[in-house]
């Protein structure tokens, strides 16, 4: 039986009058008990289409066509279709929360952060199944248990601000879930998560499915996890849909090109070496960037690294003071003895879970945090600097040759500036040449990234997000610097686009002998960029190996636990979900003993197993063995 | 720990007021003279005679013959003791001076606070829930009347239509047989018969200011995931709007409590120059025209007091209310 019968649906969005088709003429059905992913990139339509399922289009939306029949399973032969029913009456009220629960991409903004969770979840039950408050509390307090609260009394006064991205998503399911609704739709459910907690989570709502027997509208564009969750698969594009089938079908014999060419676009751990990947749409096409001017003669050992960074440490103090409560003052480490070198012409690649301290070590670097202790060598071939000791003008003129991406392309470009301005910026902050040399080269660098030159009259307002990150790398190369650090610059972007952006910084990094410091959670975007990865666990380097060596034979359990918990696009390589720990893949109580901390005993060090692959554990453990 | 919170603020207020005082008492100083030279200049510019003797007598008595530093102690050491000083023009102690108008101008105040709320709350809520229909537009458009014309014009523009449709004068705020009468039950009948024009006029700016400001914090907090989150449970969109985006507007509303205490106390004074309407704003603005220093320098502590007082309240009621600010730590860097 189907729960949910979607039928030559149309829906239409009426923007400054100009009415435009986002969804046109779309069938899927869900069957009872059953996972449907829905899969397409940011702009398909797919997230319009939850939307109309729920009946909280926005208001330029309208459905125009089409059916969408709801059959409960409760009421036998009941059907109801959803697209007649007004916005908001009773009828689709009592659906929403009762019969389908949603839980969204962003756990964080989902929750309001004055009410405590459990207030939040009791208006969801009293809502739709009004009963004493002793019985609903109890009932709630069962559900937060299920979803993996350790004290569930106590979580029922937290506030979501109180909680890990992982916790607050479990209260979101234990939100939808508490009416036990017969279909749950999630919208990108996992995408804000790290690997471990994301594997974390899955899980739980693949155990919570079995249980309450509801279906799941899945959401998402990450082909791994719909080849781990979904039992049928719909790829939608441009508001159509390209291909449905069950999963076995679509992976195993895919037929529409945009599905192949969706596979193809994202990278994953079986890429020979060399290959490359293949963008949905090719960019424009660009002529080789110019080389960048020949290096001075060589005085000093060619063979020195780049950057060396020795024994940084960073601590933040936090003083949490609890309004009616006692004050605390703890001591987060940030960073704890990170080092490492980046040789000439490198790409350093650096993962990590959120809170691992990558993004501060870069701060580090970068001179936007002053560290407690350490010391970073940078040698341009010229001179040889002590980044943390530069002070004032000598500060000033070392800026250039160390630039940074950013991860988000929306807020890193000024919006009140043409790109003309932004990329002029450096420039003319560091007085490169006069005003027609500074055009010039603003003109060189938009067709160095692929930008038309046309475009530098406008504003950043006016480009998608993969231009505009195109507009941050040509303003990070305006400078020509010698190492640029890149912080999660595609996390933000699509699949498709991702590629693009991925290609274009290897051909840059080809042509202008660039050395890159590439930060990111996605192993597998650091397995195509990197030529060898460095991962840190709580503000520590806990692996480094050269990029191979890392993904065939890691020794430390983090870095295991990381590529365990990455979902493949491949229906014969399915996660194992239990693997994970509870506490994410950095708790370190589920480390063996020769990787843990041990205040007492020995100092844990960095061991080498050769060929550059270093690991931190007990001096004299035989970590062999234990690999 | 409220308390010794509370108790922390109240000691950062000594500084505060400290530092006001030595301000405000530096600034009336600052003009050439004082009051007993300017009186002196008028009488005899009028050709009168002025009794020197009596001047100088005054000018002991209030030690004007001494340096500015003594003048200052003396007069904050009064003010502790609740002793307001001596206000020359009058020739009454401040407290007298300023007592029946401070009454009359928190009535005011006070009405036109709850007037500014009860218009400004409804409206603002409808336009940012009906953001660009024609009722959005249309109420904007008066609310930008409303604070884009100058008080004193719109005074004198409903003091004359009122005088043509009503036929009567609407200056003052209470009947002249009224006027330095103890407070009675027809006394206060007539303030609120004369009251509505200038809670009209006077709130006038504040209401439209409140409702852009409200218009725009709820369009943000519409925006938001939780709302959508809310109205995903099933609730009514009435009940979600109260609970979630409202509540969440409601910040910037508590945090202005701290600016609405001192305007209680003084009044527009320009709206109340073209009503003559007899509070406190008129006062203080003659005081400070003819150097009465005791009287504009108390009545100017008195409002820094209050001002000082309601940034307390609001941030007292923001940390019981928003348990962001109540159980989130502070980072140091």
């Amino acid at each position: 039986m189907n729960i949910l019968e979607i039928n030559d649906l149309r829906i239409g969005f009426t923007i400054h009058g100009f009415a435009r088709d986002v969804v046109k003429g779309v069938d899927f059905r869900i069957p009872a008990g059953r996972t449907v992913a829905l899969v397409g990139e940011s702009g398909s339509g797919k997230s319009v289409i939850s939307q109309a399922i729920m009946g909280l289009l926005p208001r330029a939306g309208a459905v125009t066509g089409g059916s969408i029949l709801f059959r409960d399973p409760q009421e036998k032969g009941a059907v109801i279709d959803i697209a007649t029913l007004p916005a908001e009456g009773k009828e689709i009220r009592d659906l929403r929360g009762g019969r389908i629960g949603m839980i969204f991409q962003e756990p964080m903004s989902s929750l309001s952060p004055v009410h405590t969770i459990g207030n939040q979840i009791e208006e969801a039950l009293q809502l739709h199944r009004p009963m004493p408050k002793p019985e609903a509390r109890a009932l709630i307090e069962a559900m937060l248990k299920r979803v993996g609260f350790k004290d569930p009394a106590r979580a029922y006064d937290f506030y979501s601000f109180e909680l890990s991205g992982g916790l607050r998503q479990r209260a979101m399911l234990a939100m939808a879930l508490i009416c036990q609704p017969a279909l749950l739709i999630a919208d990108e459910p996992t995408t804000a998560l790290d690997v471990t907690i994301q594997a974390q989570v899955l899980d739980l709502m693949r155990d919570l499915q079995a249980e309450m027997g509801m279906a799941i509208l899945l959401i998402t564009h990450d082909l791994g996890v719909v080849a781990n969750m979904a039992d049928e698969v719909v790829v939608i594009y441009h508001g159509e849909i390209m291909e449905s089938g069950s999963a076995e079908d679509i992976f195993r014999r895919p037929q529409h090109p945009y599905l192949k060419a969706l596979l193809k676009a994202s990278p994953h751990f079986d890429m020979q070496e060399g290959e490359r990947l293949v963008a949905l749409r090719e960019a424009r096409p660009r002529a080789p960037a110019t080389p960048k001017p020949a290096p001075a003669p060589q005085s000093r050992d060619q063979r020195a690294p780049l950057l060396a960074v020795r024994n940084v440490h960073k601590t933040y103090t936090t003083h949490s003071s609890r309004f009616f409560g006692k004050g605390t003052t703890s001591t987060v480490t940030a960073v704890n003895d990170v080092s490492f070198d980046i040789e000439r012409g490198e790409c350093l690649g650096l993962v990590g879970e959120s809170g691992c301290g990558k993004t501060t070590l870069s701060k580090v670097i970068m001179r936007a945090v002053t560290p407690d202790s350490g010391q970073i060598r940078f040698d341009d071939g010229k001179d040889c600097v002590d980044i943390l000791s530069l002070q004032g003008e000598e500060l000033r003129r070392f800026r250039p040759k160390l630039q940074m991406i950013f991860q988000d392309p929306v807020s890193s470009l000024s919006p009140r500036m043409t790109v003309m301005n932004i990329l002029r910026e450096p420039l003319v902050i560091h007085e490169r040449g006069d005003g027609a040399e500074q055009t010039a080269r603003v003109k060189a660098l938009m067709d160095d990234v692929g930008l038309d030159q046309r475009f530098l009259s406008r504003y950043p307002h006016s480009f998608s997000g993969g231009q505009r990150q195109r507009i941050g790398i040509a303003r990070a190369l305006a400078l020509d610097p010698e190492l640029i650090i890149c912080d999660e610059p595609v996390s933000a972007l699509d699949v498709s686009v991702q590629a693009q952006i991925l290609n274009l910084l290897k051909d840059l990094q080809a042509e202008r002998g660039l050395t890159f410091l590439f930060i990111s959670h996605n192993l597998a975007v650091v397995n195509y960029m990197a030529d060898r990865i460095a991962v840190m666990a709580n503000g520590r380097i806990v692996e480094l190996a050269p990029r191979h060596t890392l993904f065939t034979a890691p020794v430390h359990p983090y870095t295991k636990a990381l590529l365990k918990s990455v979902p493949f696009a491949d229906l014969d390589r399915k996660l194992d979900f239990k693997l994970a720990a509870p506490g994410g893949a950095s708790d370190t109580r589920h480390w063996p003993a020769s990787f843990k901390p041990d205040p007492e005993g020995e100092a844990l060090a960095h061991l080498d197993l050769g060929a550059g692959h270093l690991v931190l554990a007990k001096p004299g453990a035989d970590v062999r063995e234990l690999a | 720990m409220l308390l010794s919170y509370i108790f922390k603020r109240i000691l950062v207020m000594i500084p505060t007021l400290f530092i006001t005082s030595v301000l405000i008492f530096t600034v009336i100083n600052l003009p050439e003279g004082d009051y007993f030279e300017t009186m002196v200049a008028e009488m005899q510019a009028q050709g009168e005679k002025a009794d020197m003797s009596r001047v100088e007598f005054l000018k002991k008595e209030y030690g004007f013959d001494k340096p500015p530093v003594e003048r200052y102690f003396w007069w904050v050491t009064g003010l502790l003791r609740g002793d307001m000083g001596y206000s020359f023009e009058y020739q009454l102690p401040v407290r007298d001076v300023v007592g029946d108008r401070l009454l009359l101008t928190m009535i005011v105040s006070f009405f036109t606070i709850i007037f500014t709320w009860i218009v400004a709350f409804p409206i603002g809520i409808y336009s940012a829930t009906h953001q660009y229909s024609w009722g959005d537009y249309g109420l904007t458009f008066i609310g930008l009347l409303g604070l884009a014309v100058p008080h004193f014009l719109l005074a004198l523009i409903f003091l004359y239509f009122a005088n043509i449709w009503f036929g009567t004068s609407i200056g003052g705020l209470v009947d002249p047989q009224y006027l330095n009468q103890p407070m009675s039950w027809a006394k206060f009948k007539s303030v609120l018969e004369h009251l509505w024009i200038p809670v009209i006029i006077i709130g006038a700016g504040g209401t439209a200011g409140m409702i852009r400001k409200l218009r725009a914090n709820l369009l943000d907090e519409l925006q938001k995931q939780y709302y959508v989150t809310a109205r995903a449970k099933g609730l009514p969109p009435g009940k979600a709007l109260r609970k979630y985006p409202l509540r969440m507007a409601l910040n910037f509303f508590i945090s202005d409590i701290g600016d609405i205490l001192p305007s209680i106390v003084s009044g527009a004074e320009i709206v109340a120059i073209v009503l003559s309407l007899q509070t406190t704003g008129p006062l203080l603005i003659r005081a400070l025209q003819s150097q009465d220093m005791y009287l504009a320098g108390s009545f100017l502590m008195f409002l820094s007091f209050l001002t000082v007082i309601g940034v307390l309240i609001s941030d007292i009621a923001l940390a019981i209310l928003d348990p962001r600010i109540r159980l989130q730590g502070t980072a140091t860097k």
